[in-house]
């Protein structure tokens, strides 16, 4: 399956995969009604580390053996069988956060505005590339299929 | 090749689809105890609360079994295993031949012998059928005050249940704080906090002697120290312990639970066992012993399915870990919390106003324990430390501070940990 790849030597830190993820997780799905207009505002559903001149951006990593899906109590975090992305069902979600005890990435959110239910990036199915990488002005993360190691 | 499950649970799904991951075709059967599909047993407080309703107590999808060709016998118990003639018995008396065994029995309440514990209106909440005789009995009887036995994990989400109910509730703890098992003493000091804003009585260092009957009903407890609580209903919630029965007087070795290999094998080739009813190392402890928790259950079941279906797979040990919302104060627990008893360093931030709470333990400059409190965001970081048994020494400064993440990690082991196997950077 494709994934985002990091490549934090070319990250500037400009966190515009951050802002393209939360429009897409929007309700209007437009940049300035998502900031001004919505509230509570929708969430980025990645992460964007920085200290000095490194920063890098860090999505779910939708790990072959994913240990949320494996602590998951309710059966919402599942592996999608067609696409091999690990997904929430947030319909399935009570907030019980045993996916942010066992991600070793630390890159599952808690929804509080809104659900009280974990979210992470589901690689904006749909789309060919998703909104983060395809925003990413210097290529610091791609959207790839290589061989599992 | 056929496949046998005894259980229908966390363990039991891990396995079935590692077992489908590799074989597409070969025959497996689950037979369960309980009559529902699989579902989720931590939930059950959250369905006598009302929080989530019936149709979401489902772990996987209505076409699960059929999706994975897995055919049931539910509501049937096995009561005998024939090891040589790799033969169940069922409750009704019919037999069913395995080739491949998987025991995923899980744990049971313990029900302690006090006198008036057989009485209607003490219960025990393990499975979806307590929850929903203790909803018969809210709905058939007036209760107003209700008892609850155990001040660990099931008693408080008990108890937090019964307080969204608009119940009186009373906990009676036998150690002298909530959650000894799970918390040090400042984590539960937090929440005995909250507790008591929430109104729910906590008696601690006691534990009920007897249970009251007044007119074929519950009247209420006397305790250790007999002082009397009044109630309508007594539900303990004291621990659990592994469904063994099964395997006594079988080659299959048991210590407190089913021994097994790396393999999840039992000491019987061909049967293996995984879920509650195991021990497995405790690579912290360095010891055997059951970890009761459904991450565990899941994972277990699925090495053992792998290696039912011919693959090879090693289960990596565990540790303590849980998660778990008490009264709206999120908590995550992980390893060794008795630090300063273990002469073990600790790191620790508190944050008063805000009652926050966090602390790392380490060994010999390795993770070995942590615990947070409210700030819960990122905890698996730490999880994952302490599992990859990494030395933090370079960077233990930063371990508690407020924008701790991947970047605070060593270049190498960042990449590492994003790059390994199943992982991608």
């Amino acid at each position: 399956m494709k994934r985002i790849y990091i490549h934090e030597e070319y990250c500037i830190g400009c966190r515009l995969c951050e802002i393209h993820c939360l429009v897409r997780h929007s309700e209007s799905k437009k940049i300035v009604k998502a900031f001004k207009e919505e509230f509570p505002r929708a969430m980025a559903m990645l992460v964007v580390e920085e200290r000095g001149y490194l920063s890098f951006a860090l999505q779910c990593r939708h790990c072959e053996e994913a240990p949320c899906v494996e602590a998951c109590i309710t059966g919402a975090m599942q592996r999608d069988e067609e696409t091999n992305a690990v997904l929430c069902d947030e319909d399935k979600c009570v907030g019980c956060w045993m996916c942010i005890m066992v991600c070793p990435f630390g890159v599952i959110k808690r929804d509080l505005e809104v659900k009280k239910v974990a979210s992470k990036c589901d690689l904006c199915l749909g789309e060919e590339v998703p909104v983060c990488v395809r925003n990413c002005p210097n290529e610091a993360i791609t959207f790839e299929e290589r061989a599992v190691a | 090749m056929s496949y046998t499950i005894i259980g229908n649970s966390a363990a039991a799904i891990g396995a079935v689809e590692a077992i489908r991951s590799q074989d597409d075709t070969g025959e497996i059967v689950i037979v369960s105890r309980e009559k529902y599909r699989a579902y989720s047993r931590p939930l059950i407080t959250y369905l006598l609360a009302g929080h989530v309703d019936e149709s979401r107590m489902y772990y996987r999808d209505e076409d699960f079994y059929e999706r994975k060709g897995v055919r049931t016998i539910l509501g049937r118990e096995v009561c005998e295993l024939d090891v040589p003639e790799q033969r169940l018995v069922l409750d009704d008396g019919s037999k069913l031949d395995f080739e491949k065994l998987l025991i995923a029995t899980g744990g049971s309440a313990i029900m302690p012998q006090v006198d008036g514990s057989q009485l209607n209106g003490v219960f025990t909440l393990m499975g979806w059928d307590d929850a929903r005789a203790v909803q018969e009995y809210l709905e058939t009887y007036s209760v107003s005050r209700v008892v609850v036995i155990g001040g660990g994990l099931i008693g408080l989400k008990a108890a937090e249940a019964f307080d969204e109910l608009g119940l009186e509730v009373t906990v009676i703890e036998l150690m002298d704080r909530i959650m000894s098992a799970n918390f040090d003493q400042k984590a539960s000091e937090i929440v005995q906090r909250r507790l008591a804003q929430k109104g729910i009585a906590l008696v601690t260092g006691n534990t009920v002697e007897r249970i009251l009957q007044y007119k074929n009903r519950i009247g209420g407890v006397v305790l250790k120290d007999h002082r009397r609580i009044e109630c309508q209903m007594v539900v303990f919630g004291i621990g659990v312990r592994p469904n063994i029965s099964l395997v006594e007087n079988t080659p299959i070795q048991t210590a407190k639970g089913i021994l097994v290999d790396e393999h999840m094998q039992t000491a019987v080739e061909n049967i293996y066992a995984a879920g509650d009813v195991v021990e497995v190392r405790d690579i912290l402890l360095n010891k055997m012993r059951p970890i009761a928790i459904w991450p565990n259950a899941y994972k277990q079941g699925w090495v053992a399915g792998c290696n039912m279906a011919g693959g090879c797979k090693a289960y990596p040990g565990s540790f303590a870990m849980n998660s778990i919302q008490l009264f709206d104060v999120p908590t995550i627990s992980v390893g060794i919390l008795e630090a300063e008893e273990n002469g073990l360093e600790v790191l620790k931030h508190f944050d008063r106003k805000r009652d926050a709470y966090k602390k790392v333990v380490l060994r010999d400059g390795v993770i070995v324990g942590a615990i947070l409190v409210r700030d819960i965001d990122r905890a698996g970081i730490y999880t994952g430390l302490i599992r990859d048994q990494m030395d933090v020494s370079s960077f233990r400064d930063v371990l508690l501070s407020e924008d701790f993440g991947l970047i605070s990690l060593p270049k190498e082991y960042r990449k590492h940990l994003v790059e390994g196997e199943g992982v991608y950077l």
